[in-house]
């Protein structure tokens, strides 16, 4: 059985419960008492589909699917405006991230977020070396649309890159060597460790 | 000897080469001329930043902050660890305050460490160098160091988010900080202090992901320095420099403004009143030139 059916099955019709048991904070969801300060916080505001109080609203009202699929968690840009004022003290940022990472972990995020892809490409760029190379960054960036268009949009900052070169900012030998950690081994191996660890949590929990 | 040491990490965007490069340079200089001396974390690792919850989760995102503790207690014991970028401190801070509420979490993380065969004991404070600078320092004895008083030039103080909250620094307010402001005073500068989006979010990590929005939101950033008069705003975030400075050309063609606003470092302008010049001051790596900055540096 898939994790999401798993998960299904276990928490039924108790969404709260669910959340509360396996997204990052998700035990603080409980105690929004929806004041909308949070909504008039945000910055990206008019970009969110549901802002944080609705969804928390929604996970009271079991509206699993929808906050899941939902793409308002991946707007969040880590202001922590709505931190220091809700007054409640609710983690919210770090609930958006947990529900937008537990979604995409049981399949339900959507695919084509720009910012979920960026979020793994970055991830995996930071990891691989265990420091970001930003060339190779920016590059993907360009060409996250297939290579037409991304030969376009590198034309289209070719100054940007070239005044960013100019201005020692940026390195264009890191598309070969780039800064690297020594004990990549043990760091690979440290985060493997993590991952399994935290996937068998999820799984003991779906049971 | 050093007046004060600190443990450090210049952080992935710092580094030789990279979009921040100038932040470290500044950084070097202006510790140079106040005696504070930075001991590298050896082998510091990238903290993912506030994107690394979409691929990193949690266990895993946190275990790359502690690994960054680990060494640093290991190698530079009893050291408080100092970044310069908002994002290392925040992600390095929020986990050591994570890993103190939550006792299987930390267990959890020693046991990821273990396979990189460390420890944390997370025992470590830490800081961000605005807080080295008002509270170590003083504005006081900050302003005894001037050289050459920055006097005439109009310096909008942008904070941003993430150097602001959810921590923030002691004794000032989230909505309204002023500390950028009394620092450029101490330097001899005028601050803008009626600059209403010191706080304003630049978009983050989403400017690379959600350009549009982002763009709109730098629009507003700039502009109001121009309204408040400024010849040039001062932040101390890497994300938030590159941010405001790279993307006015973009801007200007989708917004038809004619934006060129010179966005500097804390540590630039410093090093510039302590007497430093243009290159010591990092003052070469701007892409948008800070005329009045350089004329104070020769
Ligand atoms: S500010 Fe806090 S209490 Fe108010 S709606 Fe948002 S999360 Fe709920
Ligand atoms: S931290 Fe996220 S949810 Fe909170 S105000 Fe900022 S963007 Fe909105």
């Amino acid at each position: 059985m898939s994790l999401n059916n798993a998960m299904l099955e276990k928490y039924r019709n108790n969404f709260l419960q669910e959340v509360a048991g396996n997204v990052e904070q998700g035990d603080w969801v409980k105690m929004c008492m929806q004041c909308g300060v949070c909504a008039g916080s945000c910055p990206l505001g008019d970009a969110w589909e549901h802002s944080p109080q609705k969804i928390f609203m929604m996970i009271r009202a079991n509206r699993r699917e929808q906050v899941l699929s939902s793409d308002s968690m991946w707007m969040c840009t880590s202001c922590y405006h709505c931190v220091v004022r809700c007054p409640r003290g609710l983690p919210i940022p770090h609930i958006m991230h947990g529900l937008a990472s537990y979604a995409k972990r049981l399949g339900l995020a959507p695919k084509s977020n720009p910012t979920l892809w960026f979020a793994e490409v970055f991830w995996n760029n930071m990891l691989k070396k265990g420091r970001v190379n930003e060339l190779k960054l920016g590059l993907s960036l360009y060409f996250k649309d297939g290579f037409a268009s991304g030969i376009k949009q590198a034309m289209a900052h070719q100054k940007l890159g070239i005044n960013m070169l100019k201005a020692k900012r940026m390195a264009p030998m890191d598309m070969f060597a780039g800064h690297a950690i020594k004990d990549i081994f043990g760091l690979h191996k440290m985060i493997r460790k993590a991952q399994e660890i935290e996937a068998a949590k999820l799984e003991a929990n779906s049971k | 000897m050093a007046k004060f040491e600190y443990s450090y990490y210049p952080g992935c965007s710092s580094q030789t080469g990279a979009s921040s490069s100038n932040l470290m340079r500044s950084v070097d200089t202006m510790c140079e001329e106040l005696d504070l001396k930075l001991n590298p974390i050896p082998d510091w690792n990238c903290c993912s930043a506030s994107i690394g919850y979409g691929s990193g989760n949690v266990l895993p995102r946190l275990s790359l902050s502690a690994r960054n503790i680990a060494l640093s207690e290991q190698h530079n014991p009893n050291q408080d660890i100092v970044a310069t970028c908002a994002a290392c401190w925040l992600s390095t801070r929020e986990t050591a305050e994570r890993l103190h509420q939550d006792e299987n979490m930390f267990k959890d993380v020693n046991t990821a460490l273990a396979e990189a065969r460390l420890t944390l004991t997370n025992k470590t404070p830490i800081r961000h160098m605005a807080e080295v600078l008002i509270e170590d320092v003083g504005y006081e004895s900050l302003a005894r160091g001037v050289k050459k008083p920055l006097q005439g030039i109009r310096i909008a103080g942008y904070v941003g988010c993430q150097t602001n909250r959810p921590f923030g620094i002691a004794g000032e307010s989230f909505e309204n900080p002023l500390y950028l402001d009394k620092l450029v005073e101490s330097l001899g500068g005028d601050s803008v202090p009626t600059y209403e989006k010191k706080v304003q979010c630049c978009g983050g990590a989403l400017a690379f992901s959600e350009p549009e929005k982002s763009q709109a939101m730098i629009h507003g950033i700039i502009e109001a320095a121009y309204d408040n008069g400024a010849d040039m705003i001062v932040t101390p975030c890497p994300l938030c420099q590159t941010n405001v400075e790279i993307y006015q050309d973009v801007i200007n063609a989708k917004f038809g403004s004619k934006f060129e606003m010179p966005v500097v470092y804390y540590s630039q302008l410093i090093s510039v009143a302590y007497g430093r010049n243009s290159k010591d001051a990092a003052l070469d790596g701007q892409l948008i030139r800070a005329k009045k900055l350089e004329s104070f540096a020769g």
